[in-house]
């Protein structure tokens, strides 16, 4: 027994035939072959499969595909404009916020959320709003390094704006 | 081990102020990385691929009595399920060990008969969808008859005890002694002997990234080709012929991206030798991807050793002699390097202490467990903390400073290269110096005061100190089991970009951009033009790989001496263009140039077409640009450094919180800060880990209670202060380059300094030792346990005595 789902994934409707068991991480991986998007556990522990659904945070490995039917998920290759790296992943880039990497889209992923509802975060609420993602190479300093460095260039078009009227 | 080979004289080049060498560069791995776009092994889908899926033993200690295969090869979608009966012609799983006396079990790929830990593969399903393979795995039907179980060692070297290998009558893998110095004097003339029994706990290396192999085979060609998440592609590509039966040369195995390895995957695997056994025997490529429960339960642990130790000591805090004896868990089968390991504890068992007698007994024990293996650190973090936390017990009980007692016991700097006792030549240090930047950095004094008034307050606050030495650029080859050289082929293309391969397979560590660094600077480029490549072995000369802290000291030394090969050829080439000799040319930024009399010079790019066009070389030159060498140390090296935390400790609920941490390190030339300190602060996380929260725990049925992400405490952002950071600099006179690694350091002095913290906060309520991991829950009981004890003399006890627990509390007056 297969459902059908239409999910815009970064921007475009991807139409398939599912199980309806079938985790919404799979059909990104599998169906929409962006595999940007990993899998650390597959229990919901990890936060390695973190992508937007409707501009949220959440683990693809904890939503099925047909949950997210005529939902917007936004994964870490939708972030980047062209060559224009978003500020997140300049953040993580310039911090040394990844070493092995695996656990880097998801920990941007959980950032961009954090950055959409507290452009100004202190240490303390990075380290508390990225509790659900691990990072094993890393000892987190650089990644609260790197969305401090995300916050201070995402808020900065935004004075500008704020100067300007 | 041997000794490895006494260290030359330090050569003259002073690395460390090239251009690029020293910067804090961006990873050139980074883009693709964040962008998502790279590729682990699990990223790849190849035409006609199919999933597999394991069945793996509930039992810790069963035999197999009926295997029942029918339901899962009905279900739509299975191409087939094996067990032991099919796959007789692939190899056992193999350990590369040899040392006298050693029991080596027969490992099979699937359980033959009988299952020796819980998630030993017992059966595969290979299904066109993975998930389709999941579910018939789960439908292979075991019949098992239970059979006595081994778990707790000490119990396992009884005579009442089953046994994990029957055909050995023991539970004992070996033992190893190591011994030097008259050590019945040293405890005779003793003024004082220390005794502490010691818990290392087992632990799971966690990479963020399972365990992967994709195995593809053309009968045609006679080729099979293995992706698999490996930090060893080429000894695996060996071990991978020997498993399936195929020429060396018809297998390549592809280490692509590879999401953190940790030791975890410095091994060879039964899914290794499965896998691409399956892709042959169906003939599609197959995948597997590890769960993370799997990843718990079947790939190697850390640690995991029982420690007796004991000190002999004079009044004044003169170390006399050592003795420690070591018990430690090897798990039902040994894997690439399981003996190994507490090899390396006994030989670091010295520290960076003056030792004048030492004894340490090993004992490698099996249990109806996972194996144990190389988990970062590799036996060094296990000697670390013995040596470590004995030399604060006995500062504590000489009632000296912890800070000034290992001051006194240091070897001087310029006792350096410094044999150890344990017949080790320490290459070069500065210990004093790093303690003392330690003691000032994190305001040494002034946490003293902050404790004395804690205490008046009635508080817990307390500061503990580490020193420690490691062993690092695995190694001359004398002194390790497979060669401990490493390979690099530089070519400069027609283009003037340069290609390194390299034989050190990364998987996190950067060294796209190290290596690129260094190279830069000895060709006058710029990083940007040097393209690194590594993982596959069908492009890359056969090389050892990542792990042990020797990429950079092995692997960039040989990439630094094919340089330097390059440089002369092209030094003849542009002397025979300028007229000139070879001794006279130099290299500036992209250019050749005649340093004595009127200066002439060609560009880079015109010596690279010169050499490529051949139209105008010196007779007998050989065209091309392309030079490899095999750089064997003369030594290990032997990073060093001194780390001090400081915790409060709430007794009420036996939370311990981190106030403070610092970390002198000091890993030779560095060439990239930034990656030097984000090795740090993972060490760090992982040692303080370790310390404080984790812990695989076997109960006495063998069920693996703690194997997942939900139990296992796996160390989140939040649980860390910020880390103070800060390095000295002794260049390491074993390789060119001058530099000594730093995977490991983080991991190897954080453990014993936050149990050293903890221990200083509650020493007020007699409380000396509590084993790890110290959860609340464990420093809670010992602060009880404390508290309701009876007063008692300050006299020897008897370690045996302390439970397994290990909180030995004691009232002082
Ligand atoms: S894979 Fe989804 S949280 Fe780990
Ligand atoms: S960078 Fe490797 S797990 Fe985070």
């Amino acid at each position: 027994m297969t459902r059908n789902v239409a999910i815009t994934v970064n921007g475009t409707e991807r139409r398939a035939s599912v199980e309806p068991r079938l985790l919404l991480v799979h059909f990104l991986r599998e169906n929409a072959g962006l595999t940007g998007t990993h899998i650390g556990c597959e229990t919901s522990l990890c936060g390695a499969c973190t992508v937007l659904m409707d501009g949220r945070a959440v683990k693809s490995c904890t939503v099925l595909a047909v949950q997210a039917d005529g939902r917007q998920v936004t994964t870490v290759e939708g972030l980047a404009s062209g060559d224009q790296l978003h500020p997140i992943q300049e953040g993580f880039w310039e911090e040394h916020g990844l070493q092995c990497g695996f656990c880097t889209p998801g920990m941007i992923m959980c950032s961009h959320d954090l950055l959409g509802h507290n452009s100004n975060p202190s240490d303390g609420e990075i380290r508390e709003a990225l509790n659900g993602n691990i990072c094993r190479c890393t000892g987190y300093q650089n990644i609260v390094a790197a969305v401090k460095n995300a916050a201070r260039k995402m808020s900065k078009p935004i004075a500008a704006r704020a100067g300007a009227r | 081990m041997a000794t490895p080979a006494k260290a030359p004289g330090r050569p003259s080049k002073a690395n460390g102020k090239g251009a690029w060498v020293g910067r804090r560069l961006k990873r050139k791995e980074d883009p693709r990385l964040i962008r998502g776009i790279s590729h682990y092994t699990d990223d790849f889908k190849l035409a006609g691929m199919v999933y597999c899926a394991f069945a793996r033993s509930p039992h810790a200690h069963a035999d197999i009595k009926s295997i029942n295969t029918d339901a899962a090869k009905g279900t739509p979608g299975v191409i087939g399920v094996f067990t032991a009966q099919d796959t007789t012609s692939i190899g056992p799983v193999p350990c590369a060990i040899q040392m006298p006396g050693l029991k080596v079990p027969r490992h099979p790929v699937l359980a033959e008969g009988r299952v020796r830990y819980v998630g030993e593969p017992v059966a595969v399903v290979v299904a066109e969808d993975l998930y389709v393979a999941r579910d018939a795995a789960e439908k292979v039907e075991v019949e098992y008859e239970p059979l006595p179980v081994v778990t707790d060692m000490e119990k396992a070297l009884s005579n009442d005890t089953a046994y994990v290998h029957d055909e050995f009558k023991s539970n004992q893998a070996f033992t190893h002694t190591l011994k030097n110095g008259n050590l019945e004097a040293a405890f005779k003339k003793a003024d004082k002997v220390v005794k502490q029994r010691m818990i290392n706990q087992r632990l799971c290396p966690l990479a963020m990234e399972p365990r992967a192999v994709i195995a593809e085979y053309l009968p045609g060609e006679n080729r099979l080709t293995v992706w698999s998440s490996t930090q060893i592609p080429h000894l695996l590509k060996t071990q991978i012929s020997l498993l399936v039966g195929l020429p060396e040369t018809s297998v390549r195995v592809i280490a692509p991206e590879v999401g953190g390895g940790f030791g975890s995957k410095l091994n060879v695997y039964s899914e290794e030798g499965v896998v691409p056994w399956l892709s042959m025997k169906v003939g599609r490529p197959v995948k597997w991807n590890e769960g993370r429960r799997e990843n718990f339960m079947a790939t190697i642990h850390g640690r995991d050793t029982i420690n007796d130790v004991e000190l002999a000591l004079k009044k004044d805090g003169t170390i006399l002699g050592m003795r420690s004896r070591v018990l430690a868990d090897m798990g039902a089968y040994h894997q690439l390097l399981t003996p190994l390991i507490p090899q390396l504890t006994a030989l670091m068992h010295a520290g960076c202490y003056k030792i004048p007698a030492i004894q340490i007994d090993i004992i490698g024990v099996f249990t109806n467990k996972m194996s144990t293996d190389a988990y970062r650190g590799a036996g060094r973090p296990e000697a670390t903390y013995n040596v470590e936390r004995i030399m604060d017990i006995a500062a504590r009980e000489l009632e000296m400073d912890p800070a000034q007692f290992r001051l006194k016991n240091f070897p001087k700097s310029k006792e350096f290269p410094y044999t150890t006792i344990t017949g080790l030549t320490y290459d070069s240090a500065k210990y004093q110096e790093s303690l003392a930047k330690a003691l000032k950095l994190s305001g040494y004094d002034s946490l003293r005061k902050r404790q004395k008034s804690a205490r008046k307050n009635g508080k817990y606050y307390g500061i503990g100190v580490s020193t420690y030495v490691e062993i690092c650029a695995i190694g001359p080859s004398a002194a390790t089991p497979a060669g401990g050289w490493e390979s690099a082929t530089v070519r400069i293309e027609p283009t003037g970009k340069v290609t390194l391969l390299t034989g050190a397979s990364p998987h996190g560590q950067g060294e796209e951009t190290t290596f690129a660094q260094l190279i830069a600077d000895e060709l006058g480029l710029v990083p940007d033009d040097i393209n690194v490549v590594h993982g596959d072995t069908a492009v890359v000369p056969y090389g050892l790989g990542t792990y042990g802290s020797r990429a950079t000291a092995v692997g960039g030394s040989a990439a630094y001496m094919a340089t330097q090969k390059l440089k002369a050829k092209m030094a003849t080439l542009a002397a025979h263009l300028l007229e000139s000799k070879p001794s006279d040319i130099v290299f500036g930024r992209r250019s050749l140039s005649t340093k004595s009399g009127k200066k002439k010079s060609l560009s880079f790019g015109d010596v690279v077409t010169a050499a490529y066009t051949a139209h105008k070389i010196p007779a007998g030159f050989e065209p091309g640009l392309e030079a490899t060498h095999f750089f064997e140390p003369s030594n290990f090296t032997f990073p060093f450094g001194a780390h001090i935390a400081s915790v409060e400790v709430d007794a009420e609920t036996g939370e311990v919180k981190i106030d403070k941490y610092v970390a002198v390190d000091d890993c030779g030339n560095v060439i990239n800060p930034m990656l030097v300190a984000g090795q740090i602060h993972g060490g760090l996380a992982q040692g303080i880990g370790q310390a404080m929260w984790e812990e695989l725990i076997y109960n006495e049925d063998g069920q693996l209670v703690t194997g997942t992400l939900m139990d296992y405490t796996m160390p989140k952002a939040h649980f860390f202060p910020e880390f103070v950071l800060d390095h000295t600099v002794t260049p390491s006179p074993v390789n060119p380059m001058g530099v000594k690694g730093v995977g490991e350091a983080g991991t190897i002095a954080s453990t014993p300094c936050m149990v050293n913290a903890v221990c200083d906060a509650l020493s007020p309520l007699g409380i000396r030792h509590i084993d790890m991991p110290l959860k609340p829950e464990r420093v809670w009981r010992a602060i009880r346990q404390a508290e309701s004890a009876p007063p008692k003399a300050e006299s020897e006890e008897s370690p045996k005595k302390q439970s397994k627990k290990g909180t030995a509390g004691r009232r002082r007056p």
